[in-house]
């Protein structure tokens, strides 16, 4: 299936783009997320298990154990610090 | 604007007007202030927070500070927390707005707006909002510092505050 990634904040500095639509046969956002860490570089840095990463699926913030749907939007930023 | 003939109804007038604003540009507390509670009488109360942009964090000087968000999840998971808010709490009203760019010392950051019959209700909104947009909305702070800059970290005190409220939150605290 083919899915949207943006990424936000420090991860999109690290990676140096604001997005990107993959082709993927992940079907969570843990596997997907170990598929990118898998490329290697930027990705296995900024994207590390040891780091505090968060996901949203669909503009929602959820678990990584959620199901991926074609066509759907997931974002990966750090913590948030607004207010 | 909402025209003058709708301001008797006021369930219309509500519907109408924006709960939520992310923008670049200033607020001001009393055009805000007037707007919310215009034409409505149950009002007793109004409770506002305004958060504003300090020199100093972790112990170095602040020269400005670029806000950063997620377009259109941050609009929806604020709306949310007003709903939240609104059925929770005895409130006829909330308004957030959040700015977004470059911002520099003594600028206003955010402005929470509660309106309720009695001050406890909006007090008590006041923070719940507050607490839950430290922790869910998608802003990021990047400061500027005389050693460069910076991505602001996220606090367990932020963490913490929700979960008075009942509420987990695991924007720093959970698992990676």
């Amino acid at each position: 299936m083919k899915v949207n990634i943006k990424y936000f904040a420090a991860i999109r500095e690290g990676l140096g783009k604001s997005g990107e639509q993959v082709q993927t046969d992940a079907t969570t956002l843990a596997m997907l997320r170990d598929e990118l860490i898998a490329r290697g570089g930027a990705y296995a840095e900024v994207l590390s298990r040891g780091r505090a990463v968060r996901v949203a699926l669909n503009q929602v913030m959820c678990k990584e154990e959620l199901q991926l749907v074609d066509g759907c939007e997931l974002a990966f930023f750090p913590p948030v610090t607004g207010g | 604007m909402v025209v003058s003939w709708l301001s008797s109804h006021r369930s219309l007038a509500a519907e109408m007007t924006n709960r939520v604003s992310i923008q670049t540009a200033d607020f001001d507390l009393s055009v805000e202030t007037a707007a919310l509670r215009a034409q409505d009488s149950r009002v007793g109360a109004v409770c506002a927070f305004v958060g504003t942009v300090r020199d100093r964090n972790d112990g170095q000087s602040v020269r400005a500070m670029e806000l950063e968000h997620y377009p259109g999840m941050t609009e929806k998971a604020i709306e949310a927390m007003i709903d939240e808010a609104l059925k929770r709490f005895d409130i006829y009203a909330a308004r957030v707005i959040h700015r977004v760019g470059l911002l520099q010392p003594l600028d206003q950051i955010v402005l929470v707006l509660v309106t309720s019959a009695h001050r406890g209700q909006s007090f008590l909104a006041c923070e719940f909002l507050m607490d839950y947009l430290k922790t869910q909305a998608p802003f990021w702070k990047k400061e500027q510092t005389p050693s460069g800059e910076r991505w602001v970290d996220a606090r367990v005190s932020d963490d913490q505050a929700l979960k008075r409220w009942g509420i987990g939150s695991d924007n720093l605290t959970g698992a990676g």
